[in-house]
């Protein structure tokens, strides 16, 4: 059987909290179904493979995300892969970049990947918390839980729709919160987004690999009660 | 008149009276039971004059020791390596290390004309300022806390800052952390020490200009800008320590593990720059045992327990090197209370796997964050809900070991901050 290639790019400049979560929850789910998964972790001196099936980008400070940017952009690599229709999953900074332009350090504008038609900028407060959200139905995902961590606020063009409308915290700053476009795919929910949000691992596993087997319940057990825990202590019933 | 009272003396009117005020506040915070009280006292006296931190410290030699991982043990080490000094010496031992906690420690030590500082990472520029310091170190910086904590790069330019404004103070400084290396060569003085770096997770890039540094053993270096480690005085390497006359000697701490022997070459540099003898310093470190709590063993129902603590990925990763081997259990716990940091996802940071085939158990608040976790680390374990499920559990592992007469039970406990504590009060506030 073909494997699942995740490409994990540069966590050496795009790695600050958690963010191997995702590259380890993706792993899992694939393995559950018989999936062989091979991981390619790609620093920011070396050249992105151009033939993964999911690009997972993480979080990061101002200087990081404005110097991934340039070497994705002049590496090609992930617009190529984007571009035959592989999958690209980012969270935080990593979201951002997709976009048009974005806010660096002390917020001069910087040009970004062009992935998604959406421009960041700084807002006036940080927002830290967790976040709560409802999925674009379209894509068949259960409402989003986890925490989100940044200044920035987000405008998506006609080009990408929204993830999801937030029920709690801040997400792009109007509202929504993340953005998608084909198999292109940003939210705000940083770090380890996937750990809580298992059904949205299974979509991109789904884009990348087609139907999808089931495994037995009980490997969901944990990950739907902490889900389930998450949910209840912020929406106390 | 003793030398407290001539001290008090000195200070003027409105910060003599904030003094006695904020005495009076910690005190009844104490009968409270409300902690230590060195918090609320520190605040009181602030308001009623802003400027008594700068006014407590003239005239004393202050030691600020900051870094992500390992400032309260530091602290403790330093007063100790100091201790042949012969003088009395302020320190915050409780760990309140904001502007409120400083004022406190020198407040209820007028007379030491020496002050060991533990400091926050984000109050190091306004207390490089206040204190006028004779020496600051900076041990480490990774990723913490990051809800409420400042991005570390960002936290290193301020640090760069403060120090090239402050001409008269001495920087000791782990020159093997590249972060920390930018930020302290920014000062007129360092002493540089070889003190390690085991997490680099958040120094893969050069701080100076982002390129990928090139890195060999603990050695590191910058193709691009051309900024690499700076040239060592002090070392540590292995279990012996380096003097800058290159004589090595075996540490021998009470204290465990790679981490704790790091801080104390930190804290033998910084007993050199006040002129205390090596080997009188090195004999004080070797009789620490336990601080605040942490690395403390006590018994429980005839069950060894050990307490550790640690806040981040970093301090994890280095607790995890000093457990003892299988099939000693582990209980793991994890809270996120305002203290901890709200947020759990730097557990996925932690690399887990190294616990496979052990008895681990897992408790805490958010021991569901942390069982998803190990779940995915293939690691075995049992969500216990309490100090007393670990130690059956602990029994039960001694009770079935093979050993002829039986081996004494015992259990290695590692917890963030809140989750710690509670274990800590739950076994009778274990010093």
């Amino acid at each position: 059987m073909k494997s699942v290639r995740l490409v994990w790019v540069y966590p050496d400049l795009l790695s600050t909290y958690g963010d191997r979560g995702n590259v380890l929850v993706l792993e899992r789910r694939a393995r559950l179904r018989g999936l062989p998964v091979e991981i390619v972790e790609v620093n920011s001196d070396q050249r992105v493979p151009r033939d993964g099936d999911i690009y997972l980008m993480g979080g990061g400070e101002d200087l990081p995300q404005t110097l991934a940017t340039r070497r994705l952009l002049a590496d090609g690599g992930l617009h190529e892969a984007a571009g035959r229709g592989a999958v690209v999953f980012a969270v935080c900074a990593g979201y951002q970049m997709l976009g048009t332009e974005f806010g660096g350090v002390d917020d001069a504008p910087v040009r970004g990947l062009g992935l998604l038609d959406m421009r960041s900028g700084r807002g006036e407060r940080r927002a830290v918390g967790e976040i709560v959200a409802d999925v674009d139905p379209g894509l068949n995902v259960g409402r989003l839980t986890g925490f989100e961590n940044h200044q920035g606020v987000t405008r998506l063009g006609p080009g990408v729709r929204p993830l999801a409308r937030t029920e709690l915290g801040t997400g792009n700053g109007d509202g929504t919160e993340g953005a998608y476009h084909g198999r292109v795919l940003g939210t705000y929910l940083h770090g380890p987004a996937l750990v809580r949000n298992p059904g949205l691992a299974d979509l991109l596993l789904y884009w990348a690999a087609g139907p999808l087997p089931q495994f037995p319940p009980q490997a969901d057990e944990l990950a739907s009660a902490l889900r389930a825990e998450r949910l209840g202590a912020v929406f106390p019933s | 008149m003793d030398d407290n009272t001539q001290h008090r003396t000195r200070l003027p009117m409105r910060a003599r009276l904030a003094t006695t005020v904020g005495g009076a506040a910690a005190t009844v915070s104490r009968l409270a039971g409300k902690g230590d009280g060195s918090v609320i006292g520190g605040r009181i006296s602030l308001r009623l004059a802003p400027d008594l931190l700068a006014q407590l410290a003239t005239g004393r030699q202050v030691v600020l020791v900051t870094g992500t991982n390992g400032k309260t043990t530091t602290t403790k080490l330093i007063t100790a390596a100091l201790a042949p000094l012969g003088s009395k010496i302020a320190s915050n031992i409780y760990g309140a290390n904001m502007e409120a906690g400083l004022t406190s420690a020198l407040t209820h030590t007028p007379d030491a004309p020496v002050a060991v500082l533990e400091t926050d990472e984000k109050y190091i520029p306004a207390m490089v300022k206040e204190t006028r310091p004779k020496v600051v170190v900076l041990l480490n910086l990774s990723r913490d806390q990051m809800d409420r904590a400042a991005e570390i790069w960002l936290l290193a330019r301020r640090w760069r800052d403060a120090l090239a404004a402050a001409p008269g103070c001495r920087v000791v400084a782990n020159a093997d952390d590249p972060l920390v290396a930018w930020a302290a060569s920014s000062a007129q003085q360092v002493t540089w020490v070889a003190a390690g770096q085991r997490w680099r997770e958040d120094s893969w890039c050069c701080p100076n200009c982002g390129a990928h540094l090139l890195r060999d053993g603990d050695d590191w270096s910058c193709k691009e800008c051309g900024g690499r480690r700076p040239p060592v005085s002090w070392m540590l390497y292995g279990d012996d320590v380096i003097e800058p006359s290159g004589r090595a000697t075996k540490l021998d701490l009470a204290l465990p593990g790679r981490a704790n022997r790091s801080n104390a070459v930190i804290a033998l540099a910084v007993a050199e720059a006040f002129g205390v003898h090596f080997s009188q310093s090195l004999r004080e470190l070797r009789k620490v045992t336990s601080v605040a709590g942490r690395y403390t063993q006590v018994n429980r129902r005839g069950c060894d327990i050990r307490l550790l603590l640690a806040k981040n990925p970093a301090g994890w990763l280095e607790a995890l090197d000093v457990m003892v081997p299988p099939p000693v259990p582990v209980l793991l716990a994890v809270n996120a209370q305002g203290p901890d940091g709200k947020d759990t996802s730097w557990l996925w940071d932690v690399d887990f796997r190294r616990l496979r085939g052990r008895p681990i158990l897992v408790g805490g608040e958010r021991r569901l964050d942390l069982a998803v976790r190990l779940e995915a680390d293939e690691v075995a374990f049992r969500l216990v809900n309490d100090i007393d499920e670990a130690v059956d559990a602990a029994l039960a592992v001694a009770a079935a070991g093979s050993a002829p007469g039986g081996t004494t039970p015992s259990l290695e406990v590692l917890a963030n901050y809140t989750a710690f504590q509670q274990y800590r009060v739950a076994l009778g506030r274990v010093q």
